[in-house]
């Protein structure tokens, strides 16, 4: 990949307000007062990074541009260094506007109904045990490595059809695309073409012996005319579902392990109350948002008071929006028993996450299966968390002691 | 003082985010996409006015309306 950029380097950040940075260690490391000091300067701030890009700081501004696609597309969903030509059929429908948006996404809504998950738990609660199996007899564990991370590729692994055991493939292409890929081009291209080649294979083997997965499920599918979708929609989507389905979890449950190793009282609560799990999950989606996506100004407009000129991208920080004390009491306090939780970690409008209720299940199963085998955990104080950078945020590594203290 | 509780889902906002299907499973269905309607006409049974009011106030796209009859 000789004629791709770069990697481009990033001073370090001194101005966050007008010079923002969501690649910065500072911020990779620990966003929340971040946030709150660009919230305090405004609803929408600007940095001349990424070639131009703004960020809402406020519930109120992040909704605002999400319902509104007249003057912002979705055909670019992150943000980088470079925006290269938009290709067709990136990853239908979270690059899709209106009006391709529609069809495309409804194609993919019915396998990820709230029904459809229920089918797929007890595979989820064999793939927990299973993993924990692995090394709940070993006393201590990289719970990011070992588990967060295996439980979602496992998942989206089995509804395509794809074997498990090409998680870490899976996993290295993923980082590859939503972390190197901001500020190394080659690498983003490089994953993107490996990927398609491995899908093109399966696509192939499937012509002759159909399956009952996601993959033979897209090339069955048929548009308004029945006409069936062109192979780079299939691959778009097949893309977008393995990309969109691992990373984005693995970080929500590795961030809600991460809380509970660090709250004593809320892991106590939920071991005596596992009702409460479900509710609780809502608090650690709302306060541990994963997931930043972007937009593009196409039109010049006004948010929440500010003007937003063409050709900038957009950092639309669901986190940032749902740390916001307008829209939350004790915003910056995690409260496992929130009853009023109207939290945007799935986005929303019309590109509201296909897979939450996947999601939503695999946090549940995940939590649950950890806190029936392994009542007791903590953080190990001779390792270090590591978290993620950039387009989604989680812990990727998570070194916990297991079994009470001595 | 309100006699009875009613509620209703905006289709036009509604994106199926399925919070209230999770919360009153009584008072709301989803369709073959996932997106949300009332359950027959809308109307409460008494003892599940909490949970009409929970789904309102946890609907991302304030899809859903109470009306007090
Ligand atoms: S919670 Fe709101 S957006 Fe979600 S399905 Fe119900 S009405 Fe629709």
């Amino acid at each position: 990949m000789s004629d791709a950029t770069p990697p481009a380097a990033h001073p370090p950040v001194t101005d966050w307000v007008h010079d923002f940075d969501h690649t910065d260690p500072q911020w990779t490391e620990d966003p929340f007062p971040i946030w709150e000091e660009l919230r305090a300067a405004s609803p929408v701030v600007h940095t001349e990074r990424f070639l131009g890009c703004y960020m809402p700081t406020t519930y109120e501004a992040v909704r605002e541009i999400a319902n509104d696609t007249e003057h912002f597309s979705s055909r670019r969903i992150i943000v980088r260094d470079v925006r290269p030509e938009v290709a067709r059929n990136a990853a239908p429908p979270i690059t899709s506007d209106p009006p391709e948006h529609k069809p495309a996404k409804q194609l993919l809504l019915p396998p990820f109904t709230p029904d459809a998950m229920k089918k797929l738990e007890p595979r989820m609660r064999a793939i927990c045990n299973e993993l924990i199996d692995g090394f709940i007899a070993d006393g201590k564990v990289d719970a990011a490595a070992r588990y967060a991370k295996y439980i979602p590729v496992r998942a989206i692994a089995h509804m395509l059809g794809i074997p498990e055991s090409d998680s870490d493939l899976f996993i290295n292409w993923i980082h590859m695309i939503l972390e190197l890929g901001i500020k190394d081009e080659s690498k983003l291209l490089q994953a993107v073409q490996e990927m398609s080649a491995y899908f093109r294979t399966h696509i192939e083997e499937r012509r002759s012996k159909p399956t009952d997965d996601l993959i033979s499920y897209l090339m069955n599918a048929r548009d308004k005319e029945g006409q069936p979708l062109e192979e780079s929609h299939v691959l778009g989507s097949l893309r977008l579902l393995l990309i969109a389905g691992i990373d984005t979890t693995w970080s929500a449950i590795g961030s809600s392990l991460w809380h509970l190793a660090k709250t004593p009282g809320d892991r106590e609560r939920l071991i005596a109350e596992p009702g409460l799990i479900p509710t609780a999950v809502e608090e650690l989606l709302r306060a541990y948002s994963p997931v930043t996506m972007a937009r593009e100004v196409v039109k010049e407009t006004t948010i929440s008071g500010c003007p937003v000129k063409a050709g900038n991208m957009v950092l639309l920080s669901f986190p940032a929006a749902n740390r916001d004390p307008e829209m939350f009491s004790d915003a910056d306090k995690v409260v496992i028993d929130r009853r009023e939780n109207r939290h945007a970690a799935f986005g929303l409008g019309i590109h509201r996450c296909v897979g939450s209720n996947l999601a939503r299940m695999e946090m549940q199963v995940a939590l649950e299966e950890w806190l029936r085998r392994i009542p007791d955990f903590r953080l190990d104080p001779a390792g270090t968390v590591a978290w993620s950078q950039g387009t989604v945020r989680g812990p990727r590594q998570l070194p916990f002691l297991l079994g009470k203290a001595m | 003082m309100a006699e009875r509780l009613r509620v209703h889902v905006d289709p036009d906002k509604c994106q199926g985010h399925a919070r209230c299907k999770a919360l009153a499973p009584e008072l709301f269905e989803l369709d073959e996409y996932g997106n949300a309607h009332e359950a027959g006409d809308g109307v409460v049974p008494p003892g599940l006015e909490d949970k009409a009011w929970l789904a309102k106030s946890n609907c991302p796209e304030i899809a859903i309306d109470v009306i007090e009859e």
